[in-house]
């Protein structure tokens, strides 16, 4: 019996690109990729920055249970966007391949510039304004919301738990900060809230100062409309302020929900107001407690940050680890850290198993991944639980909002 | 239903403007006798408000209470850093000792920082969400409690001031400095008791807004901000002045919130401080120069 030993033209091509590629794959494998992760860590946005960092310090352990090599430069943008931008200048210099973060909308959109410029991926893990995506950066992709999908979907989900509970708002107040997220959503409320068809009357929008002692007289004048539900975005000192002038002046609506703003999740939340800080509600991208990634990146979070909750941290954590984990798989797959081949493979990554809510973590046209979900989360025992939607749910909503008196 | 809206947004601006006052009182009483201006005075609130937490979580003691050492410790602070570190400078040109307390303002704020982080902390006493009705106000017992306490530090300054020998001695140092010196008066000691003792209602103020507000370190440009302002308004080195100015405030910003809109309330300040540069530069209660 005799074997033909005759090479087509196909083979003697396969053979050949492979011959080709090979190098580049052995190099990669050889090689490390150096991201740098960008976040607030100091100054005003520093709780947010280092709940994120925290998932950054997790995130290697189980990149390399993962198969993944990397290695994570830690720099802090100190809340400033010229810190933020020659943080990135300086980072580049000093080998990092990608880029990671910033939390801020204004941080990201200036390292963004220097990413363009230098050509090198810049993951965007969590910042919403919704221009990072549409400024036709060829050298970014952005793995979060963006403010408009934040409120439509934050508002879907109130819509979710009225049917879930069968109960009804008859009037709301929209309260929020007036900063620059503050009025981002401001605005994505007054273009979603007529389209989304709620029937609740939306009877007030007030606009807060964050850098204000209290909101006793903000809370004052709620009171004084006396809505049903009370729709808020705010950060953590600022919840913590409007739940305590809300106790203080006896104001018990049927619901307290954020659609789609930090503050309700922080330990400095549960801190301050111990049982006061349950039921309240926000639907926010989240963590899927159900998903085998984030279990294992809980883990990996638990060993890393033995001080820290998981339940608290897992917005920003898992959107960190995320942006870590879609670098660390773009380099796998381009087998090179040459910014434009790496920034091809981050365009093209599919990613079915991750720790966020949603489908597939993919990137459209204009870099934004379209498949990110909510969830309504509700703080119970004083730890944020999922309770819709019901696929991924620990717990069943708690509405109305149980009396503020007694709690303690 | 709107008259009762008015009564309690002015009833919670009167509470809060007294704390405000008193903050202010520590700031007013060092420019008008030491003439210099403590750039790190949020800072040193900031620190007092973590000194009440600190003694309120670790030994359970009631901030109203804790206010009492704290502002001990303060004046002990004071009186040592008038000593040693601000006194070289009170002659120097006053860009030196800007410089000199911004820098003490960047220790403080990354000192606090480096120790308790970022996340705002609160003292969480047994009555911080009571509140009692009067009427159709409601009134919260805390700022209430934190309002009497400021008049009654306030009043104990005065006081101090007016009726004894050192307040005396400390006021003629003001009045005329070198006068002061003439008579035997020993300034460089009698500068640092007033610095002592602005730091002293510092602490006090501190250890009250605790009760009302959360404590973090970022917060602490604000308070220095919202001290000069109250400051301006009321005149500067008048202590009557102050406590004028942290009531103005307090109401201008709780009504401002009402009739124009919640975050317009820090505008409804400087509008009012922009006013009073422009028709009393001197402040309401001050002297003209």
């Amino acid at each position: 019996m005799t074997q033909s030993t005759r090479l087509s033209r196909r083979t003697v091509m396969v053979g050949a690109a492979a011959a080709f590629a090979a190098p580049a794959i052995v190099k990669a494998q050889g090689q490390t990729l150096k991201i740098g992760s960008l976040l607030p860590r100091s100054g005003f946005f520093a709780q947010a920055g280092q709940s994120m960092h925290r998932g950054a310090l997790a995130a290697p352990e189980l990149l390399a249970q993962l198969g993944y090599r990397v290695e994570i430069v830690h720099i802090d943008t100190e809340s400033n966007a010229d810190v933020a931008r020659t943080q990135a200048e300086r980072a580049i210099n000093e080998g990092c391949h990608v880029l990671t973060g910033a939390f801020d909308s204004g941080h990201t959109l200036a390292i963004a510039q220097v990413t363009e410029q230098r050509q090198i991926p810049f993951v965007v893990n969590v910042a919403a304004a919704p221009q990072i995506t549409e400024q036709g950066y060829k050298f970014l992709v952005r793995n979060f919301q963006t403010g408009g999908q934040l409120v439509t979907n934050g508002l879907r989900l109130i819509k979710d738990v009225m049917d879930a509970k069968s109960i009804k708002f008859d009037k709301a107040v929209f309260l929020h900060a007036n900063d620059t997220f503050g009025t981002a959503q401001r605005n994505a409320m007054d273009a979603i809230w007529p389209r989304v068809g709620l029937p609740i009357e939306l009877v007030d929008k007030i606009a807060y100062d964050p850098r204000a002692q209290d909101l006793s007289v903000e809370v004052t004048r709620i009171r004084s409309l006396n809505p049903d539900l009370v729709m808020c975005v705010t950060r953590a000192s600022d919840a913590i302020k409007m739940v305590r002038d809300m106790v203080r002046q006896r104001f018990q609506p049927k619901a307290i929900i954020s659609p789609g703003s930090p503050g309700f999740y922080d330990e400095e939340f549960y801190q301050a107001l111990g049982p006061l800080a349950d039921f309240v509600m926000f639907g926010l991208p989240w963590a899927n407690p159900k998903a085998t990634m984030t279990q294992a990146f809980e883990r990996a979070f638990v060993k890393a940050n033995p001080n820290n909750r998981f339940a608290v941290d897992s917005f920003n954590a898992g959107f960190t680890f995320e942006g870590l984990l879609i670098a660390a798989d773009a380099f796998k797959r381009a087998g090179t850290t040459s910014g434009p081949q790496l920034m091809e493979a981050v365009r093209a990554t599919n990613i079915t198993d991750h720790v966020m809510i949603g489908g597939p973590i993919t990137f459209d046209a204009k870099g934004q991944n379209p498949n990110i979900g909510s969830a309504l989360v509700q703080n119970i025992r004083r730890t944020a639980t999922v309770v819709l939607p019901k696929d991924v749910a620990l717990a069943e909503p708690v509405l109305p909002l149980p009396a503020w008196q007694g709690r303690s | 239903m709107l008259w009762s809206l008015y009564a309690n947004v002015l009833v919670q601006g009167v509470l809060t403007g007294l704390v405000y006052g008193l903050m202010a009182l520590g700031l007013s009483v060092i420019f008008g006798v030491v003439r210099v201006v403590n750039f790190a005075h949020g800072e040193f609130a900031v620190v007092g408000m973590y000194a009440a937490f600190i003694l309120f979580r670790s030994f359970g003691i009631d901030p109203f209470l804790s206010m009492l050492p704290i502002a001990l410790a303060f004046f002990v602070i004071g009186y040592g850093l008038q000593r040693t570190l601000i006194n070289p400078f009170v002659s120097r040109p006053e860009h030196e000792q800007f410089i000199l307390l911004v820098g003490v303002a960047i220790i403080l704020v990354n000192g606090t920082l480096m120790i308790f982080g970022p996340d705002a902390r609160s003292a969480n006493l047994p009555y911080s969400f009571d509140s009692w009705d009067i009427g159709p106000v409601i009134v919260d017992k805390v700022r209430v409690y934190a309002a009497i306490a400021a008049l009654a530090v306030s009043g104990l300054l005065f006081a101090f001031f007016r009726f004894t020998d050192t307040g005396v001695a400390i006021r003629a140092c003001a009045d005329n400095l070198t006068g002061a010196a003439v008579v035997g008066l020993d300034v460089k000691k009698l500068y640092a008791l007033t610095f002592g003792l602005g730091l002293a209602c510092v602490g006090a103020a501190g250890a009250l807004m605790v009760t009302l507000t959360d404590a973090t370190p970022m917060i602490a440009p604000a308070y220095t901000l919202l001290a000069f302002t109250i400051v301006i308004i009321g005149g500067m080195g008048s202590m009557t002045g102050a406590i004028v100015g942290g009531l103005l405030i307090g109401v201008a910003e709780a009504l401002a919130s009402v009739l124009i809109a919640p975050s317009m309330k820090t505008m409804a300040s400087f509008g009012l401080l922009v006013l009073v540069l422009a028709l009393r530069p001197q402040g309401l209660l001050g002297k003209r120069a």
